[in-house]
């Protein structure tokens, strides 16, 4: 890889931040390799010959004097077959294979010698191909059909491809105007892959989180921030849409978390079958795991190469979703290293480039018609760690501006064991219209109302407990004892959903409904007994526990028997005197 | 001319040269012209005319410049006066069984009189990451003998769970309780505790009550007291995580590391990047606050293939009381959970003062039940909580509009949190309780409750070990407060 390149010299070091003399031929953002180890380092400027590079790895015995070499090309990614079901570090270096202690050098960067089994596909040698044309297909051992492109940067006649069978990690699959293409193929993580139309979201990406897909839903292809203090549910929510989203690849970016958590989301995805393929829901997944003991710098590489990979089976015509745990971690490495190379800072210490890096990384969720001409979404789903819980610091208020959706956590809610503690108080989705137009399409017209009626009620109740506060429950007329009671009701029956639970954990669109649907009778129910002259106090006693219950009593599917709930409670408050 | 040898790590120079003179000093700063050949972060011996040798750690090298950072402090050296050499690899200390029953400084030297750590192997005090593909999920409780983390915010092993504390309140007491009663049921337990800043007051009552448990050998004491030197704070809780990691990871044992206080450790570490004239972040802390202190937590956990683990409870105090502060604030982002202690239940005269509510143990659902501590475990405590949610909006709605206001239920709450404050959460800071006598009066609380209450059991755990409702603060579970009943010492 560095064969012909120049080497210059290291002259300073302080901490993850090199600087370099004598090294020619070298961009921005290229990387170079420092030391005896060549730890990989990217470039962020060169000045009067001077490269400041932000190394990858510890530094720790790197010398003045030290030889840096360049790799040629910026910070790339191998993308491949052997990517789903894998864990790998920020660079991509797979950490399956690796020792338990991670000493610099320690990773290899290129995948073991691993052999798929390549069908290509039917197409006569001189055809001309464009950018992203199927060569063949992989299918892998969970039965994933992983395609092999022509990559972006080429066009022209076929001259070779070849026949089908095992092939290596580095075996030429076909030859295209003169380019060899391989099963693997290197994209700078900095840049996007190009698609050839960017469309509008339009269906919602169902997660089986009834807050998300009832209130504030999320369509594919677009973007979510998840803020919220330290226990308040973040990685909860983000574990919960790896297991359940409609999709056909997750990649989770575990950025400056912890080691624990993502071991056990693995053991969990390792244990759980994805309904559709039948195969263990980790081989969907790409999990880039760069925790908060690991190399600082790497969490700023973790979000590009998270997000490249998405984009890579994106172009094979895939519906993907990127969760980042957390985005703050990433925005803290830029600020660190920024303060580090004396640049100088805006807002609480971040680089002033901090709103841009977070919109353009935001921008890169899409759902694209591809070059292949198939239709595919990257849809991004970023967790947010404000310090001190406070969303107005710069990371949570910068990227509310560019996201499509926001799922606030609350710490209140959190302590009250409200989970998951999605606000809906301080929560959106820009996209709520059009998948409204989307459920009218799948025969539910009545969501629009159904949401519209139980958001307003939930506001309601809301302002009703401040007064109860002041004047005690007595003081309120019927009405609107009934409004808080059917805002206990949405809260505990709907918003309040268990991802211990079996049978809570993931709910269907359908049951989703139907547990609306109960909740909202059950409150035209009450109010017609106020109007039949029962008193409120009368209609509180109620035992309403069946409707509480309900989420966790029928299967994650059976809205038929959220239904035949619902009638039975019906009618025993219709025997109410 | 280094008498160490070196563990692995980058080559050695091939001889350490003096380098004399310096050309800046202040502070814990050094800076030393004309150097060749030094590496980032490796130690610098430096001496005085005395003869005094101070150690010292690279933090940046440009051109021919070394920026030393001296672990004793500069106070006494004449730029003009000292030399410096360099000995070409990173901070590190010999591990082995020596440090158990032993009294240390921050640096790993001999506090107790006896002779200094000698053995061939050595590690280096930063550690090195662990590959999170090799962890394995943290399933066993360790049992702290007392009953309100026993029974709500179980400890599990390879977990990190802090205690956040204010001035004034225990936590060193806690703490110190903690590593002299812990235990994982007869397995192989060994406890390192690091003390950092503490004054001599606090260390001397913390060896005395620690001192039987070091005699026998299980103990490791790291104490950096109030006027060591701040670099060497900083250093404290690596020495100790690194002879924790070797404990778990090469001699299969389970060790629990307790790390008080975080606090002062915060700001040494702030200290130290303001001589470094580094831009301050949140009141001051660096801007790598969180990196620096998950270098630390992240220390902990177990690894597959591996029989040992490491286990963390880190003691920090609050400044001023508020939980948004960076100290804490970084510490709940990176830690499983956190224990609240609270002024408000220290008033009342609880000890340990414990604010159940802010309190959590996140791995504690993997830690218990069936096999780990008893099977109505979980369900217990879930219960118990909900039940103290629920008298504190009693309590709550009785201030505000008056105990009139008050359901006859809500008033039965309210008996149900002084029973629980009374007799589960309230002990003596040398009683180290039994899993079983936990449960004993775990349920004897929720006994206060009518069984209606208790929506969150199942029927057989409440035909099992429901004892009927106790409505008198005299009652039963009341006298089991006074004297504890001496329980088995199977651990469920
Ligand atoms: N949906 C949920 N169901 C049950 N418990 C939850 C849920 N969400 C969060 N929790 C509880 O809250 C704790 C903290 O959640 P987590 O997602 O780790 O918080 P964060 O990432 O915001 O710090 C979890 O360990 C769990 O006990
Ligand atoms: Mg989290």
């Amino acid at each position: 890889m560095s064969v012909g390149a120049a080497t210059g010299r290291v002259v300073r070091v302080n901490g993850p931040l090199v600087e370099v003399a004598g090294l020619s031929g070298v961009a921005a953002l290229d990387v170079v390799e420092v030391g005896p180890l060549r730890i990989p380092a990217e470039v962020v400027s060169i000045r009067d010959g001077l490269l400041t590079a932000e190394a990858f790895e510890y530094t720790g015995g790197l010398r003045v004097g030290d030889v840096a070499v360049s790799s040629l090309r910026p910070l790339s990614a191998r993308l491949g077959p052997g990517l789903l079901g894998g864990v790998f570090d920020g660079l991509l270096r797979p950490l399956a294979e690796a020792p338990t202690w991670l000493t610099p050098g320690a990773l290899a960067e290129h995948p073991s010698g691993a052999s798929w089994p390549f069908a290509p596909a039917s197409i006569d040698v001189g055809t001309v191909l464009s950018p992203g044309a199927t060569l063949g297909t992989v299918t892998t051992g969970s039965g994933f059909v992983h395609r092999v492109l022509v990559p972006p940067d080429v066009h022209g006649a076929l001259t070779w491809l070849a026949g089908p069978g095992a092939t290596g990690d580095d075996d030429v699959v076909a030859t295209v105007a003169g380019r060899a293409v391989n099963l693997w193929e290197e994209w700078p993580v900095r840049w996007p892959r190009p698609v050839r139309e960017r469309l509008r979201p339009f269906a919602p990406l169902v997660t089986g989180q009834r807050v998300v897909d009832l209130f504030f839903p999320i369509a594919h292809g677009a973007t979510a921030a998840v803020p919220g203090g330290f226990g308040t549910g973040k990685t909860m929510l983000l574990q919960q849409i790896v297991k359940w989203a409609d999709v056909e690849v997750v990649v989770f970016i575990g950025c400056g978390e912890r080691g624990n958590e993502l071991a056990d989301a693995m053991a969990d995805l390792t244990a759980l079958n994805d309904p559709a393929t039948g195969a263990s829901l980790r081989e969907r997944t790409v999990v880039i795991a760069n925790t908060s003991n690991m190399p600082v710098m790497a969490r700023v590489a973790s979000v590009y190469t998270g997000m490249t990979v998405a984009e890579y089976f994106r172009d094979m015509g895939y519906r993907v979703v990127v969760l980042a745990d957390s985005t703050s971690r990433w925005a803290e490495a830029m600020r660190e290293f920024s303060s580090r190379s004396g640049e100088l800072p805006a807002e609480e210490g971040y680089p002033a480039s901090l709103s841009s890096s977070l919109a353009a990384f935001y921008e890169r969720a899409s759902r694209v018609t591809t070059l292949g001409g198939t239709e595919g979404s990257v849809t991004l789903i970023g967790a947010i760690s404000p310090a001190g819980g406070d969303m107005t610091e710069p990371v949570t208020s910068q990227t509310v501006r560019y996201v499509r959706c926001l799922w606030s956590l609350d710490r209140d809610l959190a302590y009250a064991r409200h989970y998951p503690a999605v606000t809906w108080r301080h929560s959106f989705s820009l996209d709520d219209a059009s998948i409204a137009n989307w459920h009218a399409t799948q025969g539910r017209s009545g969501w629009v109302e159904a949401r519209a009626q139980a958001l307003a009620l939930l506001a309601e109740a809301d302002r009703l407990s401040s007064v109860v506060e002041l004047v005690g429950l007595g003081a309120l007329p019927a009405r609107e004892r009934i409004v808080l009671l059917t805002g206990r009701l949405l809260r505990e029956a709907i918003l309040q959903q268990s991802a211990m639970s079996e049978n809570d954990a993931y709910c269907s669109p359908a049951k989703q409904a139907a547990l609306l649907d109960m909740v909202l009778s059950v409150h035209d129910k009450c109010l017609s007994l106020i109007e039949g002259g029962l008193p409120a106090s009368a209609v509180e006693e109620i035992d309403l526990s069946t409707v509480t219950r309900a989420r966790d009593e029928t299967g994650p599917d059976d809205a038929e028997g959220v239904t035949r709930l619902r009638d039975e409670v019906l009618a025993r408050m219709a025997s109410e005197p | 001319m280094s008498a160490v040898p070196a563990s692995g790590g980058p080559p050695e120079p091939l001889a350490p040269l003096e380098y004399s003179g310096a050309s800046q000093v202040g502070g814990p700063l050094l800076v030393v012209h004309g150097v060749e050949g030094v590496g980032w972060d490796e130690i610098a011996r430096v001496r005085l005319p005395s003869g005094e040798l101070r150690h010292g750690l690279v933090l940046e090298v440009s051109g021919d410049t070394a920026i030393v950072e001296v672990l004793q402090g500069t106070g006494g050296i004449d730029p003009d006066l000292v030399s410096t050499a360099f000995e070409g690899r990173p901070f590190d200390i010999p591990v082995g069984d020596g440090w158990l029953g032993r009294v240390w400084n921050g640096m790993g030297e001999p506090l107790d009189g006896g002779p200094p750590m000698l053995a061939s192997e050595r590690r280096t005090v930063n550690g090195s990451p662990l590959n999170p593909s090799q962890r394995d999920v943290p399933s066993d409780p360790v049992f702290t003998g007392v009953s309100v983390i026993d029974s709500l915010a179980t400890l599990v092993r390879g977990q990190k769970l802090p205690v956040f504390s204010s001035a004034g309140l225990p936590h060193l007491q806690l703490a110190t309780q903690i590593a002299a009663q812990a235990n994982v049921a007869g397995e192989n337990f060994k406890v390192v505790v690091a003390a950092m800043g503490l004054t001599h007051a606090d260390a001397a009552t913390m060896r005395e009550v620690l001192e039987s448990r070091a005699a026998s050998g299980d103990l490791v004491l790291v104490l950096d007291t109030a006027d060591d030197p701040v670099v060497q704070r900083v250093l404290t809780p690596r020495v100790a995580l690194t002879i924790a990691e070797y404990l778990a990871f090469e001699r299969d044992q389970h060790v629990l590391v307790i790390l008080a206080d975080m606090t002062s450790y915060c700001e040494a570490v702030r200290e130290v990047s303001a001589a470094r004239g580094e831009v301050p972040g949140r009141r001051a802390y660096p801007g790598y606050l969180y990196s620096d202190l998950a270098s630390l937590y992240e220390r902990c956990g177990r690894i597959r293939g591996h029989a040992g683990s490491v286990t963390l409870v880190p003691v920090l105090t609050m400044p001023g009381g508020d939980i948004t502060h960076p100290v804490p604030d970084l510490t709940g982002y990176i830690t499983e959970g956190q224990i609240v202690l609270s002024p408000d239940v220290q008033a009342s005269g609880v000890y340990p003062p414990v604010d159940v509510l802010s309190t959590l143990s996140r791995l504690m659902r993997k830690g218990v039940g069936e096999g780990r501590t008893r099977a109505d475990h979980m369900a217990l405590a879930a219960q118990i909580i909900a039940a103290l949610a629920r008298s504190r909006a009693a309590r709550e709605l009785a201030d505000l509009i008056g105990a009139d206001a008050l359901t006859e239920t809500d008033r039965i709450y309210l008996d149900f949190e002084d029973a629980f404050y009374r007799d589960l959460v309230n002990q003596s800071p040398d009683e180290a309780r039994t899993m079983p006598e936990t449960f004993e009066r775990a349920w004897g609380v929720i006994s206060v409750l009518p069984e209606r209450e208790l929506t969150m059991m199942p029927a057989a755990s409440i035909a099992a070990h429901y004892r009927g409702s106790l409505r008198k603060a005299d009652g039963p579970a009341a006298e089991t407060g006074e004297a504890p009943e001496p329980s088995g010492d199977d651990h469920g």
